[in-house]
């Protein structure tokens, strides 16, 4: 049974182990997760008997294209043990990808979430200002991305206070009024970069109004092309938050929806990091060849996560390139990479580009 | 209140369930009203009802009325749930 490994997978560090260490723990969980969802998922086996491999192996199995979970109902297990349906977040009039959950899987990605997070927040849960409204999470059977995101980081927080108005005006009275009451201590704010941008940045700028907070860490995540496309970087992101809400460390954070749980968190030198669970290649475009540090190409992201449907192996819509392993001098082992955008013609979709 | 009162009414406000349905073997997942959502809402409930902070590793075992039970004497062990 493939979810017995995981006693043994779940209480790893996230950032202790080599490249080399990884590779063998993704050869011997990743090759059984391979046979798992070859047997439990048909049209998983049906690509898989298309490519003839030589060998059933994680390395040998062809990535999947987010684009098959839109178009394929993918899952290795019975219907009725499907606890929740997450669901990207794709403009109107786009389909969106169904990622089938059952418990054991919610769980396990939860725990490792913890695990990583734990490493940039600490074991303490703090007041958190989540910039959203509160109605995000409310079709509970079905969560969008950006429901995923919120509910699976309150966990770290406490007295949860949603920054803004279903209108997506800031909620003045309810954010004045968090500020005032933890202004002395740490606290943590998450949000979706775009959301964070445009209705809580923007609109401080637009009101000359500025936060004076002492310790604050920010989390956020999500699509970048509207950012992008207004020009703003991940550094003047970063400044302007601090300009606006005080000492604030910034980390951006890249994760997707198909594989919840091992997110890539941004360190101190601005590099992305694999966890202990997760691996990055980065592949040509042309022929899906993984690529050397430096280069740039497609992302395709590995996970040990899923065994409730086959998002072990994914290529992403996503470009950008390695810039080492092991060696990042925050001291953080394993690859660590950068996303420079979107692969072109793919569809518009990003989890906080849903709001214009 | 009895211990025993403040947690099934904690129980029963924060997933909108009967007092009746708040027994040890209720557990998380298995109802379909406590969820993920729903479960935060309890820690919420149960930190303020009990003058507690939960660690984040409590609220991820918590997944049964019993295991809540055996958490909150953790933090107050003068807490008793009898009767």
């Amino acid at each position: 049974m493939i979810n017995s490994a995981w006693h043994n997978l779940i209480s790893l560090a996230p950032y202790a182990l080599s490249h080399e260490e990884k590779a063998a723990i993704f050869a011997k969980y990743g090759n059984e997760l391979v046979k798992h969802h070859y047997e439990h998922c048909q049209p998983y086996q049906n690509i898989l008997d298309f490519f003839h491999l030589t060998e059933q192996t994680f390395e040998q199995a062809p990535p999947l294209h987010t684009s098959m979970f839109k178009l394929h109902e993918l899952r290795s297990i019975q219907q009725n043990d499907v606890f929740k349906v997450t669901t990207s977040s794709g403009t109107t009039g786009q389909q969106v990808s169904k990622i089938y959950l059952d418990k054991t899987n919610i769980a396990r990605q939860q725990k490792i979430l913890s695990s990583i997070v734990k490493e940039w927040l600490g074991n303490k849960r703090l007041p958190m200002l989540i910039i959203d409204h509160p109605n995000v999470i409310k079709d509970r059977f079905s969560y969008s991305a950006r429901g995923v995101g919120i509910q699976g980081l309150s966990l770290f927080g406490h007295h949860h206070t949603y920054a803004l108005n279903e209108d997506m005006s800031i909620n003045w009275p309810c954010v004045e009024g968090f500020i005032e009451q933890y202004k002395d201590e740490k606290i943590f704010i998450f949000g979706f970069t775009f959301m964070v941008w445009q209705y809580l940045l923007q609109l401080l700028d637009k009101n000359q109004k500025r936060f004076e907070l002492s310790n604050a860490l920010l989390l956020h995540s999500g699509g970048w092309k509207k950012l992008i496309d207004q020009a703003v970087s991940n550094e003047q992101f970063k400044t302007t938050a601090q300009q606006y809400l005080g000492a604030v460390n910034v980390h951006n954070f890249y994760g997707m929806v198909e594989q919840t749980g091992t997110i890539h968190v941004e360190c101190e030198q601005g590099h992305l990091h694999c966890p202990t669970w997760s691996d990055v290649h980065v592949v040509s475009p042309d022929n899906l060849i993984p690529l050397p540090i430096k280069k740039s190409g497609i992302i395709e992201l590995h996970s040990l996560l899923p065994t409730s449907y086959p998002g072990h192996k994914i290529l992403t819509e996503d470009t950008g390139f390695l810039v080492g392993i092991d060696d990042c001098p925050c001291g953080r082992k394993g690859k660590y990479f950068q996303v420079t955008g979107r692969v072109k013609r793919a569809e518009i979709r990003g989890c906080s580009d849903t709001q214009s | 209140m009895p211990a025993q009162q403040t947690l099934i009414e904690a129980f029963a406000v924060a997933l909108e369930i009967e007092p009746q349905e708040v027994v040890d073997s209720l557990t998380y997942s298995e109802h379909p009203k406590w969820d993920s959502t729903a479960h935060m809402i309890l820690v919420a409930q149960l930190e303020a009802d009990f003058d507690v902070m939960f660690e984040i590793d409590d609220i991820i075992d918590m997944s049964s009325v019993k295991k809540a039970k055996e958490i909150l004497t953790k933090y107050q062990p003068s807490l008793s749930f009898d009767g």
